[in-house]
């Protein structure tokens, strides 16, 4: 199939028994702005996991681009040019803006790579053009333990902006965010979501309405339904179990 | 761009460089010129026994104060250094021997060249790990790669498997117990409880001169500084930015394409160097490779120079081992029994009303008056 980066096909995963994700097949392409929907408990978070390497799946696989994703461990899958935001806000508390931002310049990533690299010309400018790109231009030497919440947000997700990964995980990236911040990140990913294939899983609608190409819902860990937001929206599946309560 | 005025503990903002430069020059001041010339040669002989755990107080600010690895193990790596120096040094005190005056005895009971202990316990020959200890460049090689080597190994293995935290703490304890009672256990050829003790020279410098001290106290001072110096550059690398991502959020750090495991084997080896350099150079001046500074105690008290000096600062650990190492001095001389419920106590008060250990304190006072300062 042309064009697919991502290839997700038969995954199941279980734990003590329940299937969190069933026999699930799950298709992006390049450049596709992907949003992922369902109820709690639907199995959206733990493809992520998969796809990231955090969860091993118990059966199926996982393509991206040519390389088997579930065969390898995290920290390859990244360096591969998978990037995964968290629902939680996960930066580095201890470290300034500016130094989250350093380390996740996908570059000399080993020991000692590490120990001789100095910043250079090429790195201070991506640090301070992704800066402006999530509004910290002014926090760069800010411990991120102090910024605000949505914040923190914008922050990972512009860890991820330094990474310059070809497919960006995006787990609730508005969560806890006020709807001026929530216009703002919008704004942000469809952006940032140009030249790149992105999967946002997403609760809030409106927002899903904003920014999604294509929607796929989850229920139970099996998909549900597929296609536009206006489609997936008058299927009475979806409505029933979903969008209904 | 606006200033940060919160507290620095990870790394330096504008103006911490020259701070930084300016303690570290400080220090070398201290050690160089005030010890020396203010102290005789017993009480610099024991600045230098403090100086040598200091070493190792270092390599804990490394692990446990950035890569938030609680190592209760780092007499082990220590011991190694010591060991191997003891070994070199006892080989060179035998084959002495034997162009004195007991030649004729030893040579009649085959025991020619061999460590008088290992004559006692009945070892007729020496056992083939030994020999390459007659070479000062292999044993200076086997203090260098040795003790590292088996840090990171240890430590690649268990952080692989994500073995951590509490857990890694009490793998670190049980191989300081283990190191200890082995070399107990094994006294043919270790020495056993008694170590290995009785040198007199090194390379064929007699090592009871006052010379000889003074020597051996410079040495150490400037090896001390130089770990330092390694360390704050490892710290200022991006190896210390992720080591500081890594005692904030391990899980995380896999995500940004680093190796955690990898990061943390390399630090814990770092601190090991440091360990065994520390322990090599205390047998050359104490005179003595001991069981009794392999195991666990001398393992947490090692720890507790770097949490009383501030686990945050090398040069903090330095006065830590220092200050420490006087108190034990001052106070094991007039209360023997109580020594060990001081020291108890002290830790308890640095870890919950001083978290970041003395040079923390000057930090928050440093800070203070800057503010005060600016205004």
């Amino acid at each position: 199939m042309p064009g697919l980066i991502l290839q997700v096909d038969g995954l199941t995963v279980s734990f003590d028994g329940f299937k969190a994700v069933d026999d699930l097949n799950f298709y992006v392409e390049q450049d596709e702005l992907r949003c992922v929907i369902g109820p709690n408990g639907a199995g959206k978070t733990t493809l992520l996991d998969m796809i990231c390497g955090k969860t091993k799946p118990t059966s199926g696989t996982i393509k991206f681009k040519h390389l088997r994703l579930n065969e390898m461990i995290e920290y390859q899958i990244t360096r591969a040019g998978v990037g995964r935001k968290f629902q939680n806000p996960s930066v580095y508390e201890d470290l300034t803006v500016s130094e989250n931002l350093d380390i996740s310049w996908p570059k000399k990533r080993n020991v000692l790579g590490s120990l001789f690299f100095r910043p250079n010309h090429a790195m201070t400018e991506k640090i301070e053009s992704v800066a402006t790109q999530i509004f910290l231009q002014d926090q760069l030497d800010i411990k991120a333990g102090l910024l605000s919440h949505g914040q923190k947000q914008w922050l990972e997700i512009g860890m991820l902006l330094m990474q310059d990964p070809e497919l960006l995980l995006l787990d609730e990236p508005v969560a806890g965010m006020s709807a001026r911040e929530r216009e703002q990140t919008a704004e942000l990913l469809t952006g940032i979501s140009k030249g790149r294939s992105t999967v946002v899983i997403e609760h809030d609608m409106a927002f899903v309405r904003m920014i999604a190409h294509k929607v796929t819902v989850l229920h139970q860990g099996k998909l549900l339904a597929e296609g536009s937001m206006d489609q997936v929206q008058s299927d009475p599946r979806v409505v029933e179990t979903y969008l209904g309560h | 761009m606006t200033t940060s005025t919160t507290p620095s503990t990870s790394t330096a903002p504008r103006g911490a460089n020259l701070w930084g430069v300016g303690s570290f020059l400080l220090l070398a001041l201290l050690l160089f010129v005030v010890f020396p010339l203010s102290m005789d040669v017993f009480r610099l002989g024991l600045a230098a026994k403090y100086l040598s755990l200091a070493f190792c107080a270092a390599g804990i600010v490394l692990v446990w104060g950035y890569g938030g690895i609680l190592s209760l193990g780092q007499g082990v790596f220590f011991g190694l250094g010591s060991y191997f120096m003891a070994m070199f040094l006892k080989l060179e005190a035998a084959g002495n021997a034997d162009s004195s005056s007991g030649t004729a005895l030893s040579a009649f009971f085959g025991s020619a060249g061999l460590p008088d202990f290992m004559a006692w316990n009945s070892v007729e020959v020496l056992p083939w790990w030994w020999e390459p200890f007659h070479h000062v460049s292999f044993t200076v090689l086997a203090i260098l790669i040795g003790p590292p080597l088996v840090a990171f190994v240890l430590g690649y293995v268990n952080f692989r498997k994500r073995v951590g935290g509490v857990y890694f703490s009490i793998v670190t304890l049980a191989l300081a117990a283990i190191m200890a009672i082995m070399i107990i256990g094994q006294q043919g050829y270790t020495g056993g409880v008694n170590g290995i003790t009785d040198f007199k020279t090194f390379l064929g410098m007699d090592l009871d001169t006052e010379r000889a001290k003074f020597v051996m106290y410079f040495i150490t001072a400037a090896l001390l500084l130089l770990c330092v110096a390694i360390g704050a550059f490892i710290l200022r690398s991006r190896v210390g930015r992720v080591l500081v991502a890594i005692r904030d959020r391990e899980d995380r750090v896999r995500f940004s394409g680093y190796d955690p495991a990898l990061f943390k084997a390399f630090i814990f080896a770092v601190a090991a160097l440091f360990s065994a350099i520390g322990g090599a150079m205390f047998t050359l001046q104490v005179g003595l490779a001991s069981p009794s500074l392999v195991g666990i105690v001398p393992s947490v008290e090692m720890v507790i120079y770097a949490a009383v000096g501030g686990r945050l600062s090398l040069i903090g650990a330095v006065y830590g081992a220092l200050l420490v190492g006087w108190a034990k001095t001052f106070f094991s001389e007039n209360f023997v029994e109580f020594w060990p419920y001081l020291i108890g106590a002290l830790f308890i008060v640095v870890v919950m009303f001083l978290p970041t250990g003395l040079a923390g304190l000057v930090d928050r006072l440093r800070g203070g008056f800057l503010r005060r300062e600016g205004r």
